[in-house]
């Protein structure tokens, strides 16, 4: 079971990862990005013009979490690409069936 | 204080060709391919969005605020995931149980309003009134021959929505409910890291690294959500998308 003095016994590790404070204002900002989200959505006159707003709040979003809470930012540039590699081909793939869809089925 | 090794850039140095833990490789190249996964299933959906032959489509049955609402349970899992993973490298270990059960109960609670949300589609019913047909959805309309002329008459049809019902159900359902199995084999995964560290060097902050992955991992699953939240949410009841 636990042991009671564990917080001094054991050794700290620095990371080099950002602190708590930082990790809050990102969440505030995922907060404020998702509440921008769901407001831009219910305003009608913006019409088609809603799609792009919305893409590029998203990727905010996706970009804040993957940086900062995934460490991107401060890990190896070597995972970055690892994980962007999947992620662009998975990209790839969504248009290129969309594109199949579209023209020829 | 002892201090891991630290490399130019910021990360840990390991004794491998990359200078990088094999399990964190291993890991972001799985994450990478998890991508791909998902990918395909966006992709299937999006193909296959405005051909279904029938009802309900997502203007029936979506319901923006409570996946708005389950949407912030789930970006706050990843806080406390993060949050819990700070403590455990700075040695509070009381302090990581405390946010990874957080982060467990925040997990539990998304699939809890995932379960509510798929009970409230199977269970569908269009209500309308037959003096008040002007704001029926496309759906909604073809129950309106119903109306024989008494203005006041009320309709309550059921008019469920399964993986069977149309290509909109098949597609919804296979990927929302994969997103739901990654985010339930994470809610174990933490609650099993969670009953490990109760046991005296189970995990310490010298092992952190096992909780990085898991966090890597649930921090991924969140990233699909916000994709998921807005391509199949938010876009899926824009009229012309």
């Amino acid at each position: 079971m636990a042991n009671a003095n564990e917080t001094s016994n054991h050794t700290n590790v620095d990371t080099g990862h950002p602190t708590k404070a930082t990790y809050f204002a990102v969440a505030m900002l995922l907060v404020v990005l998702t509440a921008i989200e769901v407001g831009i959505f219910y305003i009608e006159s913006l019409g088609h013009g809603i799609i792009p707003i919305l893409a590029i709040l998203s990727g905010a979003k996706f970009a804040l979490v993957v940086m900062f809470y995934m460490h991107l930012r401060y890990d190896a540039k070597l995972l970055t690409w690892l994980f962007l590699a999947g992620f662009f081909l998975a990209i790839t793939v969504v248009f290129a069936l969309l594109g199949l869809f579209h023209f020829f089925i | 204080m002892a201090q891991a090794e630290l490399a130019h850039g910021g990360h840990e140095e390991h004794q491998t060709t990359t200078g990088l833990s094999h399990k964190k490789l291993l890991m972001w190249a799985f994450l990478g391919s998890d991508c791909m996964f998902f990918g395909s299933l966006i992709a299937t959906y999006l193909v296959y969005k405005n051909r279904s032959l029938g009802g309900p489509l997502p203007e029936d049955v979506f319901d923006i605020l409570t996946t708005s609402t389950s949407t912030f349970v789930l970006l706050m899992s990843s806080m406390s995931m993060v949050l819990a993973y700070s403590a455990l490298t700075r040695g509070n270990m009381n302090g990581f149980r405390i946010w990874l059960l957080s982060t467990c109960i925040m997990g539990a609670t998304f699939l809890g309003f995932q379960v509510f949300e798929f009970n409230e589609f199977v269970n569908h019913e269009v209500h309308f009134e037959c003096s008040h047909l002007e704001d029926l959805t496309k759906f909604e309309r073809t129950f309106a021959d119903r109306c024989d002329g008494t203005v006041d008459e009320v309709f309550i049809e059921h008019a469920g929505l399964t993986p069977r019902t149309n290509l909109f159900g098949t597609t919804f359902f296979v990927l929302t409910g994969f997103h739901g199995g990654h985010v339930t084999l994470g809610v174990i995964w933490l609650l099993a890291m969670f009953f490990y560290s109760l046991r005296k060097g189970g995990i310490t902050p010298a092992k952190h690294e096992e909780v990085d992955l898991a966090a890597l991992y649930w921090h991924f699953v969140d990233i699909v959500w916000i994709i998921i939240f807005t391509v199949i949410y938010l876009f899926g009841v824009f009229p012309g998308f």
